[in-house]
C-alpha cells in the first residue's frame, strides 16, 4: 500500500512539474520548424536568416509590441502573410502549411512567449 | 477495358523500373534519403529525416551536375538538413552549428555515374512535375531577379546571385546547373505537394511570377548564358 501511494505521489509530482503539456510541446515543435528560421531560438527575431532580411523579424518576446497586435491580426499575419496586415512580404503565408487549429494554437503560444495580450 | 489494362501495365512497369533503379543505389543512400514515395506523410517523419527525399530525383536534378557533385559533394544547404537540427544561438543571431552538419559521402567517377544513372530513373509523376511547367521564356529572368530579391522575399531563406541570402533553404547560386527548370516551376508553385510539411511556404504565386522566377533561377550558375 505504501509503495502504491509513493508511486501515485511520484506520478502526481511528475505531472505537476512537467514543463509543458503534449499539445504545447507540439506547437513548440512547429515553431521550431517554421518560425525559428527567422524569429530564432530565443523567439526574439534573431533567426539564422536574419543577416539577409531587410526587415527585422518580429520579436515575439516583446510584450509591448506583441501586446499591440490583436489575436485576429496575429492569425491573419500567420495565415496570409505580412502583406495582409501591412507588414513585410518577408513574413510568408503559412495558411497552406499549417492547419487552422495549429495557427490558433500558435497564437496562444505567442501570447505565452510574449507574456502579453489576451 | 484494354486501356485500363495498358494503364495498369504501364504503372506497374514504371513502379518496377523505379524499384530496380533504387536497388542499384548503395543501400546506405536509403538510410538518409527516401528513394520511393513515402507512405508516412506525418510531421514526425520530417522531424526524423536525415536528408532530402530523392524519390523524384530524376525530375529534379540535371544528370551532369549529379555526376560531378557526387564526386566532390559540397554543402547545398548552409545549415545542413534539416536546418532546424543544426542551429545554435549566436551573439547577434542564430548560426549554423558546423559540428552537427554531416559531410555527404564522396564517390569515385564510376560509382558517381552509376548512382546518377539510377537516380535519373526516379521520375516524379507527370502531374507533379508536368513537362512544360516552365514555358521556356528566359526574358523574364530580370523581373524574376527582382521577385527573388525583393517582391517575393525568396532571398530571405535562399542564397541566390553572388551567394547572398538566407541559410534555412538550399542555396540556389548554381540552381541552373543543378535543377531542371520544369521542377523549379512545379516546386515553387506548391512545395507541399512534393513534401507535405516542408518549411518552404507556398506563396500562392501567379503563373507569370513562377515563370519569371524560374527563368532567373535557371540561368544562375550557367556562366551568364
Amino acid at each position: 500500500m505504501k509503495t502504491q501511494m509513493a508511486a501515485a505521489f511520484a506520478g502526481l509530482v511528475l505531472l505537476l512539474t512537467a514543463p509543458t503539456s503534449h499539445a504545447e510541446q507540439s506547437i513548440e515543435q512547429i515553431y521550431g520548424i517554421y518560425c525559428v528560421q527567422c524569429h530564432g531560438l530565443n523567439r526574439n527575431g534573431t533567426g539564422i536568416n536574419v543577416p539577409s532580411l531587410s526587415v527585422k523579424p518580429r520579436d515575439h518576446t516583446d510584450a509591448k509590441s506583441m501586446g499591440d497586435s490583436s489575436d485576429e491580426e496575429l492569425t491573419k499575419a500567420i495565415t496570409e502573410g505580412g502583406l495582409a496586415v501591412n507588414k513585410s512580404v518577408l513574413m510568408p503565408t503559412w495558411g497552406h502549411v499549417l492547419s487552422e487549429d495549429q495557427i490558433k494554437d500558435m497564437v496562444k503560444y505567442l501570447r505565452k512567449v510574449c507574456k502579453c495580450g489576451t | 477495358m484494354k486501356g485500363l489494362l495498358l494503364a495498369v501495365a504501364g504503372l506497374t512497369a514504371a513502379f518496377l523500373s523505379s524499384a530496380s533503379a533504387a536497388d542499384k543505389l548503395d543501400p546506405s543512400c536509403s538510410s538518409c534519403h527516401a528513394l520511393a514515395k513515402p507512405t508516412d506523410t506525418s510531421l514526425d517523419r520530417l522531424l526524423a529525416r536525415k536528408g532530402p527525399d530523392l524519390w523524384y530525383a530524376g525530375s529534379k536534378f540535371n544528370k551532369d551536375w549529379l555526376v560531378s557533385w557526387l564526386q566532390d559533394p559540397k554543402h547545398i544547404r548552409p545549415a545542413g538538413y534539416p536546418y532546424f537540427k543544426n542551429i545554435k544561438k549566436g551573439d547577434k543571431h542564430d548560426e549554423p552549428d558546423p559540428s552537427k552538419i554531416l559531410a555527404h559521402p564522396k564517390l569515385n567517377k564510376a560509382d558517381a555515374e552509376a548512382a546518377a544513372d539510377a537516380l535519373m530513373v526516379l521520375k516524379a509523376p507527370d502531374d507533379l512535375v508536368p513537362a512544360g511547367a516552365f514555358k521556356g521564356d528566359m526574358k523574364g529572368a530580370r523581373m524574376g531577379a527582382l521577385a527573388f530579391i525583393k517582391f517575393r522575399g525568396c532571398v530571405g531563406c535562399h542564397q541566390g546571385e553572388n551567394g547572398e541570402g538566407g541559410l534555412s533553404g538550399p542555396e540556389l547560386t548554381d540552381a541552373g546547373t543543378r535543377l531542371q527548370p520544369d521542377f523549379i516551376a512545379a516546386y515553387i508553385s506548391d512545395p507541399q505537394r512534393f513534401d507535405p510539411h516542408i518549411w518552404m511556404p507556398t506563396a500562392n504565386l501567379k503563373d507569370l511570377d513562377i515563370q519569371r522566377l524560374t527563368a532567373f533561377l535557371a540561368q544562375l550558375g550557367q556562366g551568364g548564358k
